[in-house]
């Protein structure tokens, strides 16, 4: 029966001990104790949201440095594209130039060629002409005493001066 | 770092319990050939005394004595236990501030102003002598103070070593202690109670969990001879008042409903209810009482037992079976020790949690 009767004197005890002990360990230990524990919650708490904040800015960082990356490519591209075709077009007008000038050129050539001809036939023409006169006197002092044969004889030289 | 310091505490109390149980038993037991009677040897260890014994019986024994302090129609009476000279019989009368004293079974009767002579009825209780209000400073008493001292120089020196630190980084007894506060905090307190309102009972949860549970390993050191505070019922009561107390203040308009007029129910059963209710409220705490109490107070019990078996059978051959079921019940008890602090703080928290809890019907 002894066992299971508070005694008054432990009751009185530990009911002071205790109000003393939690007083004390409540101001110099629980406090600062959990004041610490929570201050590094905080902390760890405030570092992993910047660490996630960095994260993302990164992410967007390399998001934004792939476009850009991209852009770059497909500017290359057109440009080099641009430049694949303007080399073609100046090829293109280049031969073509060449063509007209050189078809101009065996025109001008064929003008002058043909020129030459007719003035160098018009020359010739009047140097036939001339030596037909001559021809013509030679014959003409020769064969005068003789009329059928004189008129033969131009006769002749005219059809074979035609000729050429 | 932090489990190899557990780990070697652990390990140390361990020793200390074994190696001490046997020999304090064996001491005290040598030289008498009375026949030994291992229900008074339980319940000797297992009880407050006024005195630390250590070896020897009679006025042979070697004790450590404590203050004894009186209050009786005379006023405060104070004198050391030594006075009556180990005897637990009643038959040494000690006089002081104009009364006469008797210690029977570790109680301290009056004797009635005209006895000479302490008498007993049939069940041994004194028949002409009363019982002073004592507030002596028992074993228990003196394990209570060395305890609260212990928790203080622990708890505040790992407090100033948070001070010490620049960043907060615990160290050395604080990398220690602070998993177990944070337990408290984040296993008893948050989930009990509630995070809005779990800090004002923190400082309350925190004490009575280190107190406890500080107490509950004392008792296993046998070096300490049995003291046995977390097993004494007036110590598990008045930590269990002091949860009802603070229970019955904090509790809100809600838990008051609960009790008196439970919501939801027809009205014949919150008729039904109230009394329960009632009956409820007081039944908490004594619960927690009884439960601390038991489960310490049962361990020893069986520990004491299991020696017992040694001078029930009078051969040493048994000793090995003592020993190792002692010793299996020892390891048992070590958990226990951690686990009865841990029931009697989440109780208390769960009914701080009950009495704040806001309706949500």
């Amino acid at each position: 029966m002894d066992l299971i009767t508070p005694g008054i004197g432990l009751v009185f005890w530990t009911a002071v001990t205790f109000l003393i002990l939690l007083f004390i360990l409540r101001k110099f230990a629980w406090k600062p104790i959990l004041g610490a524990v929570s201050d590094r919650e905080e902390g760890i708490k405030d570092a992993l949201a910047s660490a996630e904040k960095a994260r993302l800015e990164m992410q967007n960082l390399q998001a934004d440095n792939e476009r850009i990356l991209k852009e770059a490519r497909v500017e290359r591209e057109t440009m080099l594209k641009e430049a694949r075709e303007i080399k073609a077009k100046m090829i293109a007008d280049a031969k073509e130039e060449a063509q007209a000038q050189a078809s101009k050129m065996i025109e001008q050539a064929q003008t002058a060629i043909e020129s030459e001809k007719k003035s160098a036939m018009a020359e010739l023409k009047n140097h036939v002409a001339g030596l037909s006169v001559e021809i013509a006197e030679k014959v003409v002092r020769d064969e005068l005493s003789n009329k059928d044969k004189q008129l033969k004889l131009v006769e002749t030289m005219l059809g074979e001066a035609t000729l050429n | 770092m932090t489990l190899s310091t557990f780990k070697s505490v652990l390990f140390s109390v361990l020793f200390l319990a074994i190696s001490t149980t046997g020999f304090a038993l064996e001491n005290k037991e040598s030289g008498e050939d009375e026949k030994f009677d291992p229900k008074e040897m339980i319940l000797h260890h297992v009880k407050d005394a006024h005195g630390f014994h250590l070896w020897g019986e009679g006025h042979d024994a070697v004790s450590i004595p404590l203050p004894v302090i009186l209050w009786t129609d005379n006023g405060l009476t104070t004198f050391m236990s030594s006075a009556f000279h180990h005897d637990d019989s009643g038959k040494e009368i000690v006089s002081a501030n104009g009364g006469k004293f008797v210690k029977v079974h570790e109680k301290i009767y009056q004797l009635n102003d005209d006895a000479t002579a302490v008498t007993f009825d049939e069940e041994h209780h004194p028949t002409n002598a009363v019982k002073p209000l004592n507030f002596s400073i028992t074993r228990n008493v003196l394990m209570l103070f060395v305890s609260a001292l212990l928790l203080i120089v622990l708890f505040v020196s790992a407090a100033r070593s948070y001070a010490k630190s620049k960043d907060g980084v615990p160290t050395g007894l604080a990398g220690f202690l602070e998993p177990l506060v944070v337990f408290v905090r984040d296993e008893i307190a948050r989930p009990m109670i509630g995070e809005h309102k779990y800090k004002k009972y923190m400082p309350y949860l925190l004490t009575i969990f280190f107190f406890i549970w500080i107490n509950n390993i004392f008792g296993l050191i046998p070096i300490l001879n049995g003291a046995n505070l977390s097993g004494n019922i007036a110590f598990t009561a008045t930590l269990a008042i002091f949860t009802f107390i603070i229970t019955t203040l904090s509790g809100n308009a809600n838990y008051w409903k609960h009790i008196f007029w439970m919501p939801g129910v027809p009205v014949p059963m919150k008729i039904f209810l109230m009394p329960i209710e009632i009956i409820g409220m007081f039944v908490k705490p004594i619960s927690l009482m009884i439960r601390l109490f038991a489960n310490i107070t049962a361990g020893h019990v069986i520990i004491l037992a299991l020696m017992s078996l040694i001078f029930v059978f009078k051969t040493v051959a048994i000793a090995p079976v003592s020993v190792g079921f002692s010793l299996f019940i020892t390891v048992i008890e070590i958990i226990v020790t951690a686990i009865q602090a841990y029931i009697f703080t989440i109780l208390s928290a769960l009914y701080f949690g009950m009495a704040t809890e806001e309706a949500h019907h």
